[in-house]
């Protein structure tokens, strides 16, 4: 059994009205940054697992966004696993 | 007619329910969110509020609770379950209705009160009110904005399961008398099966003429003379 550090990403679905990404775009052209075409914004969370693989620590998590982390309706989410060290796993 | 009303940690309409079913002649009974089972009762109310502090997605961690394995039972086998606000939010969440409940297009939690369209009154829910009434009660809410897809809305539509559309003081579904953006302006949906419904405005905070309206009441004693046909609770 090893401890995986799990990064999932959370994110609208494209073409979804994301009136929070809407919002800090404007706040961002009011700064001038007029290069900002999209923005998004979605969740990121951060979970330490125990698990025997690298796979199964993966399984897990994506059992977890079907189930609680992500809406099927209207939200997005990546995985990624990493095996867990000194400098991931917080103090 | 006996009505559990399903308390949540944040949840704070739940009083506003209790007084309510009180007030059309029924018997509330609060079953808190850690309990497994119902009792004997003819309908479940999951109020308004917070539950949760609307962490995650609103209502997402209050579908996680003991007692909402009863809930979903008790709505399979065709018990009448009425969501609002954030009990809308919840059966969007658990899958009992269709869509989701996005941010409110404005980004602003808006609390005042609005017109809804009666878009279908043969539910059990609406039967006491005509197609095409014009309803006004409140709203307060920061996620109410229906999002579902193009074909899960078009079947709402067709099946008749759109109950209430917002719309302006002349009963005109316009795009100015949608308060959050949601699709097609709709403000309360049933299920395929007529007994789960869910809705973001308060009928229930509009109930009495101190509180500015009693448009709500129709909704519940819909409910009432469907299970207390002879007027007794």
């Amino acid at each position: 059994m090893s401890r995986f550090r799990l990064e999932i990403r959370v994110i609208p679905r494209p073409g979804l009205l994301d009136p929070e990404g809407k919002a800090i775009q404007h706040a961002l052209l009011s700064l001038d940054y007029e290069q900002v075409q999209e923005v998004r914004v979605g969740k990121l969370l951060y979970l330490d697992v125990d698990a025997a693989s690298s796979d199964e620590a993966r399984e897990g998590a994506e059992a977890m966004c079907r189930r609680l982390l992500a809406n099927p309706v209207t939200q997005d989410f990546e995985i990624q696993v990493q095996e867990a060290t000194e400098e991931t796993v917080p103090a | 007619m006996r009505v559990a009303i399903v308390t949540f940690p944040g949840s704070n309409c739940d009083y506003d329910l209790y007084k309510c079913v009180q007030l059309v002649g029924g018997t509330p009974e609060f079953r808190w969110h850690r309990e497994t089972a119902l009792g004997e009762v003819d309908v479940v109310m999951l109020p308004g509020g917070f539950s949760y502090g609307d962490y995650l997605r609103a209502g997402a961690i209050a579908t996680m609770s003991p007692i909402m394995d009863a809930v979903k039972e008790f709505a399979r086998s065709g018990g009448p379950v009425l969501g609002i606000c954030n009990g809308f939010q919840m059966l969007c969440e658990c899958g009992l209705l269709p869509g989701a409940l996005l941010r409110n297009r404005s980004l602003l939690f808006s609390s005042r009160d609005v017109r809804l369209r009666v878009e279908n009154a043969s539910s059990v829910f609406t039967q006491e009110y005509q197609v095409g009434q014009i309803l006004r009660m409140p709203i307060a809410h920061a996620e109410g904005n229906f999002h579902a897809d193009g074909e899960t809305l078009d079947r709402l539509e067709g099946e008749g399961q759109v109950l209430f559309r917002y719309a302006d003081a002349e009963g005109e579904v316009v795009d100015s008398a949608n308060p959050n953006g949601s699709a097609r302006s709709i403000a309360g949906i049933v299920n395929e099966s007529g007994n789960v419904m869910g809705m973001m405005p308060h009928p229930e905070r509009a109930v009495e003429p101190i509180l500015g309206s009693v448009d709500g009441l129709g909704l519940f004693t819909a409910l009432l003379s469907h299970f207390s046909p002879l007027g007794a609770a």
